[in-house]
């Protein structure tokens, strides 16, 4: 099965350039608002999209993303709402790929056959759950597979090379590295470190290696890019819709301050390997 | 690999294949329940911490320097009371109170900090976090951190840094790093997600000394086995008074360590009713006001394990209610949720009320001052005792002390 994560490395591959993954909050900070984020990604730069599903207890996450769940919560967000908006951008967007990222238990209490149905109707093309390590992989890695998403696994710096061909195992659609050991947000502390990360990954791996954790500029995309297929930015973004709020609330600057910030890193990762 | 009791109970492993003690499986699971819900960062951490946790369950010397700890510093094993006026009061079973409040510290919860401060030492690890609720865990961290001079930071919700001020104050008298939660309602449960956070931060040095029998495996059963010391002294203790099993064993649940740790050792004598004391807050039927995640909740997957919980339509995750900072978190540990589901234990919702004026019989009847926790364990026992016959037994596990409540209830009771 070929999905459109697939379809779109390939493609970037061939053009010489790693992909830029955004991560934005589903309904972040209003669902109205949300959307119009969400549509404006493709557009600046955005070649792959991660769709956070707002969580209570998201314990991976460091303070931005916390705060974004919150207000998408906040807002009236649901999981089947999530799934809306991914239906939505799919009546306008056949191939911008969308991920979409968040906890287990949401997902379990949707019921995990109805959800990966769901999820692949709705036009998702993978899911990251950050709760859920290989040892799990019967919860739900196993009926995603089956239902035609690619299932998205972390490695982490404590990945070690026994451990790995286990996480890989069942990934597919990309690997995404965990830059450090630490929440989503945290700055990192040797790029040198990551870059070598990266190759020992490919030593195990023909699937695409995409670095996130701690990506905050043009020039963290430019450098973490020179090695890693693509690279993903989240907590930057969560941030940018957090200081264009006024009185919690959406302005006019909202979506302009997120699509801004998106095309000033996508010129980072058009240089990487420039 | 060898039996999974208690290392401080018998050495051969009597159960048999149908034994309810003989969980969890090798995947951390009690049925559904359990299991190792984690991000990938913790992932080797826990397998690495099982695998030490095996061989330290296999080593003799682990289990020497536990035992002789237990008893000259913690002060096990902690008396087994006839509490002769309050069973007069109640005109039934005679009631008996298991001291875990007379532990050093003042609660069970050295059990199994020093079981697992030794299991840190052994891995090497420089530093130690752990999450709090009423403090009575952040003491025992603090304390034995500070005897095996270990640093330590305790992440306690600031609603119960509020509500626990007396056990804040020995925590940093101790030694520690009190670090208060705002996040959410700032209990126990945000308390667990900032522990979470810091450890997959600090994967090399930290070692996370959870108190409750929840979180990833092998926690759930490590705890156990830390705390199953209660019950199997209850047993050989009331053998030695009466020549018998009680009838009846009672202790309060909120992530359920004191509760797992009594009961564990009764599960296969059908003949010893099981309660467990759940916060039942302002009453079951209040929307998020109570803490009573099996009788309010449903199955779900949180700080690792998948166990019931309080949560709404969507999977999110509900704060909950007690006046018990203890017992006020939205789950509990998998193995009492597969005990619940198999009906081997009672679990009812105690009101905050009911609590109040059980702390107060306890007070004024016996002259010992219960944590709040352990009074929810006492308002159930007050429910059963009556209906019993005056020559059947009830044992409560009296979990800890409550110095640390007297303000709190104070306030409420318009002392103050």
């Amino acid at each position: 099965m070929t999905t459109r994560i697939d379809t779109r490395f390939a493609a970037l591959k061939a053009e010489g350039r790693p992909a830029l993954v955004t991560y934005v909050m589903a309904g972040d900070p209003d669902l109205a608002t949300g959307q119009a984020i969400l549509e404006a990604l493709p557009q600046a730069g955005a070649d792959i999209i991660e769709l956070g599903m707002p969580f209570s207890d998201p314990m991976a996450d460091g303070v931005a993303i916390q705060l974004a769940g919150q207000r998408s919560l906040a807002a009236g967000q649901t999981l089947r709402g999530v799934l809306g908006m991914v239906e939505d951008f799919r009546r306008k967007d056949e191939t911008t790929p969308i991920v979409l990222m968040g906890y287990y238990n949401p997902v379990y209490s949707f019921g995990v056959e109805a959800f990966v149905k769901a999820a692949k109707a709705a036009g998702a093309d993978g899911l990251i759950i950050v709760d859920l390590p290989p040892e799990e992989d019967e919860e739900l890695c196993l009926p995603a597979m089956a239902a035609g998403l690619n299932f998205i696994r972390l490695t982490t710096p404590t990945t070690d090379d026994k451990r790995l061909p286990a996480v890989l195992k069942n990934s597919s659609g990309f690997v995404y590295y965990v830059s450090m050991t630490g929440v989503t947000g945290a700055v990192i502390k040797s790029r040198g470190a990551v870059g070598e990360a990266v190759d020992r990954i490919k030593s195990h791996t023909n699937l695409p290696v995409a670095v996130g954790f701690g990506i905050k500029t043009a020039e963290d995309a430019a450098e973490i890019g020179k090695h890693a297929d693509g690279i993903v930015v989240g907590s930057v973004l969560v941030d940018a819709v957090a200081r264009s709020l006024k009185d919690g609330k959406a302005t006019d600057q909202t979506v302009g301050a997120v699509r801004d910030l998106v095309a000033e890193i996508f010129s980072g990762v058009k240089r990487a390997r420039g | 690999m060898i039996g999974r009791q208690s290392i401080l109970e018998a050495d051969v492993d009597t159960t048999g294949i149908n034994s309810l003690r003989n969980g969890p499986d090798d995947n951390g699971r009690f049925g559904i329940f359990g299991g190792r819900f984690v991000a990938e960062t913790l992932m080797p951490l826990i397998l690495d911490l099982e695998a030490h946790y095996r061989a330290a369950q296999k080593d003799p010397a682990f289990k020497a320097e536990l035992n002789d700890l237990s008893v000259h510093y913690a002060g096990r094993p902690s008396p087994l009371y006839f509490a002769e006026r309050l069973t007069k009061h109640l005109g039934g079973a005679q009631v008996w109170f298991k001291r875990e409040e007379l532990n050093h510290t003042g609660s069970h919860k050295i059990n199994n900090c020093l079981g697992q401060i030794l299991l840190a030492k052994r891995m090497g690890k420089t530093r130690v976090i752990a999450e709090t609720g009423a403090g009575q865990h952040g003491v025992a961290t603090a304390t034995v951190c500070a005897k095996f001079e270990l640093p330590c930071t305790i992440f306690m919700g600031a609603t119960d840094v509020e509500r626990q001020m007396p056990n804040v104050l020995r925590m940093k008298m101790l030694g520690a790093e009190v670090r208060p939660v705002t996040a959410g309602a700032g209990t126990l449960k945000d308390a667990m997600n900032e522990a979470l956070r810091d450890w997959v931060t600090n994967v090399d040095s930290t070692y996370y000394l959870i108190g409750t029998a929840a979180g990833p495996h092998p926690y759930p059963e490590m705890v156990r086995d830390f705390q199953s010391v209660i019950g199997s002294e209850i047993k050989s203790q009331f053998a030695e008074a009466q020549g018998k099993l009680p009838d009846a064993v009672v202790a309060c649940v909120g992530g359920g360590s004191n509760a797992i740790g009594t009961f564990h050792a009764f599960l296969d004598d059908a003949d010893v009713k099981l309660y467990g004391a759940e916060a039942g807050g302002h009453g079951v039927d209040v929307e998020n006001g109570h803490a009573a995640s099996m009788t309010g909740g449903r199955p779900g997957v949180l700080h690792g394990n998948r166990t019931y919980l309080l949560q709404d339509k969507d999977g999110q995750i509900l704060e909950g209610h007690s006046i018990s900072a203890g017992l006020d978190y939205p789950g509990v540990g998998p193995e009492h949720a597969f005990l619940h589901d198999s009906k081997r234990v009672t679990y009812a919702p105690i009101t905050d009320d009911e609590a109040l004026e059980a702390f107060q019989l306890c007070t004024r009847l016996e002259g010992i001052i219960p944590a709040l926790e352990s009074a929810h364990g006492l308002a159930q026992l007050m429910k059963v005792a009556p209906t019993m016959g005056k020559d059947q037994s009830i044992v409560l596990c009296l979990s800890g002390r409550g110095d640390k409540d007297v303000e709190s209830v104070g306030k409420y009771l318009g002392l103050l």
